[in-house]
């Protein structure tokens, strides 16, 4: 039995322009059947892929946004979202999708996913980690 | 001539670029991922804004609303146009500069 290790997959890229943000999230799936410790950063255009409300219905783009919403049920539910690249862009937490998980151990309490942290904090974040993963 | 800018302004330099070559009288539209150029409150909206007063700037409908951005956090002033004024502006104008 290998030791549990703490994985951070790192977010930099908006949703729909490029496929970074769609095979991200499906690595992320795939990988939460590893057991590890696993957490999301979204950095720089990154914070784009929670904004809420997106809908792809009048560009024939497939809509995985609501993907998002299972995380928590793969015990992902460690979103960390910086500050700043939220502010730089105009945006604020009430613009991100309304992620949750339900936590076990608390009777099954709906609690947050995302965490609004700052530059500094993610910094520390990422410095603790023994993996991470860049899309 | 129209510009079409398909990038992020946060993560490439094409709006930039496009913004300050671009005539007077021009017209601009935002595609992909540039329609996040549009948002208001962004480190980039001032300069967009500024632009508003030499070149025209539309946004495209289904970008915007594939990215969750409703017309009412746009920078004012920029126009919101479908797939069929995207064809329109092509037309009238007599090139296209794609920015990629």
């Amino acid at each position: 039995m290998s030791e549990t290790k703490k994985f951070m997959y790192v977010n930099r890229h908006a949703p729909y322009g490029t496929v970074y943000a769609l095979e991200g999230l499906e690595v992320v799936l795939i990988g939460a059947a590893f057991e590890q410790e696993v957490s999301m950063a979204f950095i720089g255009d990154g914070v784009f892929q929670l904004k809420q409300g997106q809908d792809t219905v009048d560009s024939d783009m497939k809509n995985f946004s609501p993907t998002y919403r299972a995380l928590g049920d793969y015990e992902v539910n460690r979103l960390y979202v910086e500050r700043e690249s939220l502010e730089e862009r105009g945006l604020n937490e009430d613009d991100l999708m309304p992620l949750t998980w339900e936590d076990e151990d608390d009777d099954w309490a709906e609690k947050k996913s995302i965490h609004i942290v700052s530059r500094a904090q993610l910094s520390d974040l990422l410095e603790a980690q023994d993996v991470i993963l860049n899309f | 001539m129209l510009h079409t800018v398909n990038k992020s302004p946060h993560d490439s330099s094409s709006l930039r670029t496009c913004l300050s070559l671009a005539k007077q009288g021009s017209d601009l539209l935002l595609i992909e991922d540039g329609v996040y150029g549009a948002l208001s409150g962004s480190i980039h909206s001032d300069t967009i804004a500024e632009a508003l007063n030499n070149v025209t700037i539309y946004a495209l409908g289904p970008d915007l609303k594939a990215r969750g951005i409703s017309e009412d956090r746009l920078i004012s002033g920029i126009k919101v146009t479908g797939y069929d004024g995207f064809v329109e502006l092509a037309t009238v104008n007599d090139k296209v500069q794609s920015w990629l």
